[in-house]
């Protein structure tokens, strides 16, 4: 069971993740879904610098601008937040609907992506 | 693991604008977090979600609930492939419970590369199940050669994990990022050259 990919163990983790039902409730004002569903944990973001921060916006939120201001992606927005990915696209979402956040990469494929995209990959692989 | 705030952030290149991704996906201990971590131009982060999760199997415990609330870890590494594109890979379980986990991670995903433990074949059964009813993603397997594990041969293999002919068999050091490297090439190339359809209904 020790095994180093994988934890069973919500207390263990209680201390790091801010993850606890009723806590990630109120950071997302009570709702568990996404305002648009066209974020994915690779989808890239990055703050529109010229929208100012609204003084309404939670810690959470001031949080996730401070992060984004460079490309990031929203796996790594959450990793470094230490917050679950679901709740940073909750979060996320609502910052890209009032022009706060812009997606850098293109809207999620639900086909594979295409074969110039995969050459890329695999050239850029092959030069590791 | 996550760097010390005090560090840059490692932010993504400015010229990057677009992102694929790569599941890495194999059973308990099989060394998904060692091989992202080979081949990332960063340290592996990691996030966490909690689940609610069926209890079955070799994990059930006697008088628990059937259902329980867990925490899965997803441990993530990032590859900056070209100026344009960054490529993203995801350690996943392969459990059957962690299952629904799968559901926002498969969708675009270039394919799954399946990390194999040659000691513990069996485990990675449940991985296969869910690539090939579930998913439909295109996927290779990479067999983890760990000090003192059997060798067999590729024909062995595949008929011991009742693989498709097509589907490629690499073996990969996950210690080793050209080995890693390679690994995910293959993976990539394999998804070039037999295009699958998308899955139908998400």
């Amino acid at each position: 069971m020790a095994d180093p990919d994988f934890h069973d163990h919500v207390a263990d983790h209680a201390d790091h993740f801010a993850d606890h039902p009723v806590r990630s409730y109120v950071i997302t004002s009570g709702r568990a879904r996404p305002s648009r569903n066209t974020i994915r944990p690779e989808t890239l973001l990055r703050v529109d610098p010229e929208v100012p921060v609204p003084v309404s916006a939670s810690r959470r939120t001031r949080e996730l601008l401070a992060l984004c201001r460079g490309v990031l992606s929203l796996a790594e927005a959450a990793a470094y937040l230490k917050l679950p990915v679901s709740l940073v696209v909750v979060i996320a979402s609502d910052l890209v609907d009032s022009g706060h956040l812009s997606i850098r990469s293109g809207p999620p494929r639900h086909a594979l992506p295409d074969r110039d995209l995969l050459e890329k990959v695999l050239n850029g692989l092959r030069k590791l | 693991m996550v760097s010390a705030s005090s560090e840059p952030t490692p932010y993504v290149p400015a010229t990057v604008a677009q992102s694929v991704k790569i599941l890495v996906v194999g059973a308990f201990g099989v060394g998904k977090t060692t091989l992202i971590g080979s081949v990332s131009e960063i340290p592996p982060l990691r996030t966490e979600e909690t689940m609610t999760v069926a209890s079955v199997g070799v994990d059930s415990l006697a008088g628990l609930d059937a259902k329980s609330t867990t925490t899965v870890a997803m441990d993530f590494g990032r590859i900056t492939v070209s100026e344009e594109v960054v490529l993203y890979l995801f350690g996943t379980p392969g459990q059957r419970r962690f299952w629904d986990l799968w559901e926002g991670l498969a969708d675009g995903a270039v394919g799954a590369l399946v990390l194999v433990d040659s000691r513990r074949l069996e485990d990675s059964f449940e991985v296969f199940d869910q690539l090939e009813l579930r998913t439909g993603m295109p996927f290779a397997v990479a067999i983890n050669e760990f000090p003192g594990a059997p060798r067999y041969a590729t024909g062995q293999l595949r008929e011991a994990l009742d693989l498709l002919p097509d589907t490629p068999i690499v073996t990969c050091d996950a210690r080793s990022r050209e080995s890693c490297a390679a690994a995910l090439s293959t993976l990539v190339d394999h998804a070039i050259r037999f295009p699958l359809p998308a899955k139908a209904s998400v």
